[in-house]
């Protein structure tokens, strides 16, 4: 068959051909991750595909909801890694959806005991994610217009004094859980008896705040002058930008405060479990720890105490004063659903009125 | 009779009665494309949300025996009530203030711009849309910051002396929408006035109607369907609107695309969101047939 015909099958052809080379699930030597923006940095993943020949294709994603509402419309084995926060581990396990991981594939030993979190990450006995980064929902501030004492100073958050000059990070989990321990509760104990002490305590600071905003929204408010304190913030919201911006800084409070933290498991339903897990390795790697740790995206405290920073990126991460970060401070709380939705009710709540 | 009678008796359709039938098959199949569409991707996914609006997320578990705990849920709940006053009040401010600014700007392109420079004046109204959305909306945070250039001015000029908080309210968000929107309602009402025959206006004229009487009687009335267009659009585009309340209105008050992606965005409670977003829409589809009643109304 000649003419028309032949060229119209021969594209069609050709077509096809690209499609199933780009099929997530068939390409040979690639792998895909559905990941926080902190993993999308082409030096990151270009080292590892250097390293390997595995290129890494990378979705990123913004709340547990999203990835799962992702993860539903996506067919089993389209997906290999998954970047998750630890809280929610737990809840991403119960759905079948991690690979049990043997642990002596990674560096465990190298990963502060605090940040291992086994009760996150090991669930019936088995562990499904290695954490591998973390940081704190703390007090990002512009030194210039707020000492750093009173930063430290939780209460400066509903001080009358900083009224409009407060942004308020848009998250409640952590920023209930700073109240929380504002309050002298540990976060992992919340109940919904506690809620009502908590939600005076989050209108007072709703009350003083100028806005409460999402990372990049109180970030640029931040950085603008147009407030002086980020409620919730830490150094994932400034330490990229305090090479440039020297005026801004982050602290923990001195009453202690909440840790965000994030894990890396490999998707039950991979069909390349050996290339997702090695990918995981080098992600723990020093290297892929120091690149990950000063994304561009956001910084923050590389799992592996052994990740090769150096000293000015050190500094700029509170590096010194770590031990006492992480003996005061907690991580997410984990809440049961119907907890969980009492508190997102509460936060609408205090948002709306 | 029409049709004549074949050799088997059975009548055969006049010539112009294929023709009548041809034309509806081609319009059938001209329609076919537009309407398949159309089920695809609305009919189809409208019908899931509603669907997914009678689930429920219980204990993390999504429950799908059909009932109406979510829209129950919208009533008993003083946030989502709110969010969808606060998300109407603030639809139909900017709708007005658009149409308002727009409506002056159209004309004046539509009547008193020669017709080659026309085209020069229309690409200049919409070059906001050249930008980013969401670029857009932060390059207005920077304006409206204490030491932008709005507030720069006041304190240089003495009306303010220190810095007025222009941004993360309702004010800003109302500012960010309107901006975007006086460039669709310009657009629209352009294209309404430009169809309209100067010869009525003259005639008006002829008639002894001075200059506003024109205006009011004739011209105005003309472009109401550009102005109905665009004001519909507006409304439509801003109740769903997330990105502009959310980076310019700084939380101070919710919206309901806010209070659809809180429920998503960590608990990922898909139903309640579906519900929330029915809700938008029926208010939608109100909006639109009030609209077409009205400009019915009008041309009876």
């Amino acid at each position: 068959m000649t003419g028309p015909w032949l060229r119209v099958r021969c594209a069609l052809g050709a077509v096809l051909c690209l499609a199933l080379a780009s099929s997530p699930a068939l390409a040979a030597g690639q792998i895909n991750a559905l990941v926080w923006c902190d993993h999308t940095d082409e030096p990151f993943l270009k080292a590892f595909t250097a390293k390997t020949g595995i290129k890494v294709n990378v979705k990123d994603y913004e709340g547990t909801g999203t990835a799962l509402s992702l993860l539903e419309q996506s067919k089993p084995g389209d997906w290999d890694v998954f970047v998750v926060d630890s809280t929610d581990v737990r809840r991403v396990v119960e759905r079948g959806l991690l690979a049990e991981l043997n642990p002596k594939d990674f560096p465990l030993a190298d990963i502060p005991d605090v940040v291992r979190l086994p009760e996150y990450h090991v669930i019936k006995g088995k562990m499904y994610a290695v954490p591998e980064k973390f940081g704190y929902n703390a007090i990002a501030f512009d030194k210039s217009k707020l000492p750093a004492d009173k930063a430290r100073d939780v209460a400066t958050l509903w001080n009358p004094a900083f009224k409009g000059k407060i942004a308020v990070y848009d998250y409640y989990l952590p920023v209930i859980g700073q109240v929380a321990v504002a309050l002298g509760k540990k976060p992992q104990t919340l109940t919904e008896a506690d809620l009502p002490a908590i939600k005076e305590k989050l209108k007072a600071i709703r009350a003083n705040s100028a806005l409460v905003g999402d990372v990049t929204t109180s970030q640029t408010a931040l950085a603008t002058g147009q407030v002086a304190i980020v409620a919730g913030g830490g150094e994932y919201s400034v330490a990229g930008l305090m090479a440039e911006k020297p005026n801004l800084d982050w602290v923990l409070p001195d009453v202690g405060g909440i840790r965000w933290q994030q894990a890396i498991g490999v998707f039950a339903a991979s069909k390349q479990k050996k290339e997702a897990t090695a990918f995981v390795q080098y992600v723990l790697s020093p290297e892929g720890q120091a690149k990950l740790a000063t994304s561009s995206c956001y910084w923050g405290m590389p799992a592996n105490g052994k990740a090769a920073l150096t000293s000015a990126q050190k500094k700029t991460l509170r590096w010194d004063e770590q031990p006492k970060f992480l003996a005061k401070s907690y991580p997410y709380p984990s809440p049961t659903e119907a907890f969980d939705k009492a508190m997102q009710d509460m936060w609408a709540d205090v948002l709306q009125k | 009779m029409n049709g004549s009678l074949a050799a088997s008796g059975a009548p055969v359709p006049s010539a112009e009665a294929r023709g009548a039938r041809r034309d509806a098959l081609r319009g059938f199949a001209l329609a076919l494309p537009a309407t398949l569409w159309t089920i695809a991707f609305f009919v189809v996914p409208s019908a899931a949300i509603l669907v997914w609006s009678l689930f429920r997320r219980e204990g993390g578990v999504l429950v799908t025996d059909p009932g109406f705990d979510n829209y129950r849920r919208f009533l008993e709940q003083d946030t989502f009530r709110l969010a969808l006053w606060n998300s109407v009040e603030v639809t139909l401010i900017v709708t007005v203030i658009s149409v308002i600014l727009a409506y002056p700007l159209a004309y004046v392109i539509a009547t008193r711009v020669s017709l080659h420079r026309q085209r020069t004046w229309l690409m200049l109204a919409v070059l906001p849309f050249w930008t980013s959305y969401v670029v857009r909306s932060y390059a207005w945070l920077l304006v409206l910051a204490p030491d932008g250039v709005v507030n720069r001015f006041l304190l240089a000029t003495g009306f303010a002396t220190e810095p007025v908080a222009l941004s993360f309210n309702r004010g800003a968000t109302v500012l960010g929408f309107v901006h975007f929107f006086v460039m669709l309602c310009t657009l629209t009402i352009y294209a309404s006035l430009a169809r309209i025959d100067p010869k009525l206006r003259r005639a008006a004229a002829d008639l002894g109607a001075n200059g506003l009487q024109t205006f009011l009687r004739v011209t105005l009335p003309l472009s109401m369907p550009g102005v109905a267009a665009g004001a519909f659009l507006t409304f439509v585009i801003a109740i769903g609107d997330y990105v502009t309340p959310q980076i310019l209105g700084g939380n101070t008050e919710l919206l309901m695309p806010q209070v659809i992606l809180l429920q998503i965005n960590r608990r990922a409670d898909i139903p309640m969101a579906a519900a929330l977003s029915m809700l938008l829409m029926l208010l939608v589809t109100a909006a639109y047939l009030a609209l077409a009643r009205w400009l019915t109304a009008r041309r009876t």
